[in-house]
């Protein structure tokens, strides 16, 4: 028996910890391509923003996207309800409420974890600290990941970890490909050409994949083969077919999953289906805003079928006992 | 160098533990001969072994501050309050005796009212009990029992003779650190349990199992039974949370829970899943906002016409706290005698009405003496210590006396009866009281002991965890021979 509401503190938990490595890794990430970027670059850290998908909010508090503006907003203010420390809070709370189910050391690490923001998180504002700091934020959330891994048993609660993680990832990396590699793909500025290289791998970086990339695709880092990649490959962890394809095998084990494998299916096909060649021309933002809508609807599912506790009404229920 | 018990004084008071000569108490011989030749250094080895077993089980209590809920560790102190079976037995069959009439009266109260129509119970303090709920008029609870599961302080006087203090009979909490603290001094004195035969109580879960079991109104054979918790920034979340635990049934918030057709279910990733038990640690008027009050969302909207139809048992029973009121306390021995025919084996604090004009009299006379309580407050809250308060207490505490009668009673002043304690690696005496729990379904079931709470500070009376007290294991020891 699995409550409704351990089920949805599980999942959330789970997609908060996921949201803070992403966030941490994308300012990660950011920050050395900057370095490396001519000073005249028009790139800057407004990018970041958009990927959350937060700018609205952003210019309500601030003028410019400067690098301190958008640390600040990523890493630690509350009006941004995914920033960083918003999403460690968050987190633990779902964790706080469902502490029972859960080997004690992942609560150990978070617990740590969400201290040691607190009371570092204004290393961030300065280039030479921050690289320390995310690091450790990244290191952290792996560790919670590997505890659950190893300690937790892969059971129903389990795979509710399994997805909150794998549709946040899903979700990351579509928000990274609609913001860094449209402002790629068009005709650039001859000035940055040369540039064009880094920020395609600044992309992999940011999604934790050139490696991975190197390996699998042999080819030198070019726009179509890193969208691929991103969109469909099997196994790489953060490609987003890959993350349907956990969330698929999470679905079998478990009750009740028709409506969400309906929409799962349909994300999968969008995925499958879509030659990436005829998207570089332009389709991609709308490819992308389709795919997203996918990955809501799937959420909204699986809140409807395992977190609201709808499925099964007491009239059926009475008419099952009485047969 | 052991520790130097000739200091060891509690003129003033009854120790626990030991004589006002000095002799250890029957059933403490064994541990007074074992401390005795502890050193200093033993003690306080065994003394953090303790402290962090406790933090390493996890047993704490919330406090919420700002910050959130912080979990604390509730201070435990390792030295044993020993009781003999021999009192125990008289002391069990008085708490057996009492929960019975409190349970008669209740399900009286909610009826015909006999008690009151025979002149034994006012009609007025009926009236003016904030506990009462209307709503639960002319149901029927299986067994007849309201309050399964009953706290009774009890506290022990200068010359020996115990009393019962108050029942509480609405959310009663405690009972997982009176069975944690008895793990913990099972790792920490493991020898002593050897020796001793010290009766078991780790029964307890299972006990309150049956009982919950048995008011299913499905004769099924494992009813589904939940645990209702307010939720984690309830100071007594742990224990909500250990017992489901220990009892293998789900801890379950208000919005886990749906009412349809009158029938409970709860919330699952299998759909909805019926619901036969419900032990609520909510308060009454948090149950239903649909009945009571109607911002609850701690709450089940429909709970109580689910409850009223019998389609699920719900425990305590709402309004079961209409005994659980200061002034309805001072009647206890009377419906004794009413309902059961019987004397109060166990004896109430002499209590004085401040309702009735003669008592009050008295009471604004001798303040100085008294105790004074709210009829409805518990953990301690708006009472006043008349001894230890100022001048200036006391005017305002007469003032208030005479605003609302009704709300006040006063006791004298007890000793409160003491145990050697360990105190900044000194052995002092501090006060205790005892808080055995009582469960009623369709048999009896009294804990063996109970929690006994500490004040820690030098003469303090208060024991509530909230205000500086603490825990102690309690060992009902079987003396032999006799």
């Amino acid at each position: 028996m699995l409550l409704s509401s351990v089920a949805e503190r599980v999942y959330w938990f789970a997609r908060y910890v996921e949201r803070v490595e992403n966030t941490a890794r994308m300012v990660l990430v950011n920050n050395n391509l900057l370095l490396d970027m001519p000073r005249n670059a028009t790139l800057g850290w407004a990018p970041l923003v958009s990927i959350t998908g937060k700018s609205e909010i952003f210019y309500d508090t601030y003028k410019e996207a400067s690098e301190r503006n958008v640390m600040r907003f990523l890493v630690m203010d509350t009006n941004n309800q995914s920033c960083m420390l918003c999403s460690l809070k968050n987190s633990r709370e779902n964790l706080r409420t469902s502490r029972a189910i859960f080997p004690r050391g992942v609560w150990e690490t978070l617990n740590d974890l969400y201290s040691y923001a607190k009371a570092n998180k204004s290393a961030v504002l300065t280039r030479r600290s921050r690289y320390e700091f995310l690091s450790h934020v990244i290191d952290s959330c792996h560790l919670i990941t590997g505890k659950l891994s190893a300690s937790m048993s892969h059971d129903q609660i389990y795979e509710f970890v399994r997805l909150g993680r794998n549709i946040e990832r899903a979700d990351m990396t579509s928000r990274v490909i609609d913001v860094r590699a449209d402002n790629l793909l068009p005709k650039h500025d001859e000035e940055l050409k040369p540039f064009d290289d880094i920020q395609w791998k600044s992309v992999l970086d940011s999604l934790a994949g050139y490696q991975m990339y190197r390996r699998y695709v042999h080819v030198r880092v070019r726009g179509v083969e890193v969208l691929r990649f991103l969109l469909q490959d099997t196994y790489f962890p953060r490609a987003i077919r890959h993350c349907l394809t956990q969330v698929e095998l999470c679905l079998r084990n478990l009750p009740l999953n028709e409506a969400p494998q309906y929409a799962l299916v349909r994300a999968q096909r969008k995925i499958d289906n879509i030659d990436i060649t005829k998207i570089v021309g332009g389709r991609l933002n709308e490819f992308i805003n389709e795919l997203q809508l996918i990955l809501y609807d799937l959420n909204d599912e699986l809140t409807y079928s395992y977190f609201e506790g709808k499925e099964v009404s007491p009239k059926i229920y009475k008419f099952r006992q009485h047969q | 160098m052991t520790i130097d018990w000739k200091h060891y004084s509690s003129k003033d008071t009854y120790d626990e533990l030991l004589t006002s000569s000095g002799r250890a108490r029957s059933g403490a011989g064994k541990v007074m001969h074992y401390l005795r030749n502890l050193s200093e250094e033993d003690l306080k080895e065994r003394r953090e072994a303790a402290e962090l077993a406790m933090h390493v089980m996890g047993i704490t209590f919330t406090v919420y501050s700002e910050e959130g809920g912080i979990d604390r560790v509730w201070p435990f102190d390792i030295i044993p309050r020993i009781i003999s079976a021999r009192e125990w037995q008289r002391i069990e069959e008085g708490l057996i005796q009492r929960a019975q009439a409190l349970n008669m009266f209740i399900a009286d109260i909610y009826d015909k009212q006999k008690i009151i129509k025979d002149g034994i119970f006012p009609a007025e303090v009926l009236k003016q009990s904030v506990n009462f709920r209307e709503q639960c008029m002319g149901i029927k609870p299986a067994h007849g029992v309201w309050a399964h599961i009953c706290g009774s302080d009890l506290v022990r006087d200068f010359d020996g003779t115990m009393y019962v203090l108050e029942d509480n009979l609405r959310v009663p909490s405690g009972v997982s650190y009176m069975l944690e603290n008895r793990l913990v001094m099972k790792r920490v004195f493991p020898e002593l349990f050897e020796d001793h035969s010290i009766l078991p109580i780790d029964g307890y879960s299972t006990r309150l199992f049956d009982m919950l079991a048995s008011l299913s109104a499905q004769p099924t054979e494992y009813p589904s039974i939940v645990v209702l918790t307010p939720g984690i920034y309830n100071s007594a979340y742990f224990e909500h949370s250990y017992l489901a635990q220990q009892m293998g049934v789900e801890l379950v918030s208000g919005s886990d829970l749906i009412v349809e057709d009158d029938i409970v279910f709860m919330k699952t990733i299998n759909g909805r899943s019926r619901v036969d038990v419900i032990y609520r640690r909510v308060d009454d008027l948090f149950l239903d906002p649909q009945v009571f009050n109607p911002d609850s969302m701690l709450g089940v909207p429909g709970i109580m016409n689910a409850w009223r139809k019998g389609n699920v048992a719900i425990a305590n029973a709402p309004g079961a706290g209409v005994a659980d009121d200061k002034v309805v306390y001072a009647y206890v021995p009377d419906m004794i005698r009413y309902y059961l025919d019987q004397d109060a084996i166990l004896p109430n604090v002499p209590t004085y009405l401040c309702m009735d004009d003669k008592q009050r009299e008295h009471v604004l006379a001798n303040l100085e003496n008294m105790v004074v309580k709210p009829a409805n407050e518990s953990g301690g809250y708006g009472m006043m210590v008349g001894p230890a308060a100022s001048k200036r207490m006391h005017r305002e505490f007469a003032a208030l006396i005479k605003k609302n009668p009704r709300n006040y009673i006063a006791q004298p002043t007890l000793s409160l009866s003491t145990v050697p304690t360990l105190c900044d690696g000194e052995i002092e005496p501090r006060h205790v009281d005892l808080r055995p729990f009582i469960l009623s379904g369709d048999s009896m079931h009294v804990t063996r002991g109970g929690l006994t709470r500490v004040a820690l500070n030098k003469g303090s009376l208060v024991v509530n965890s909230s205000q500086g007290g603490g825990s102690k294991d309690t060992w009902i020891v079987e003396t032999g021979g006799a």
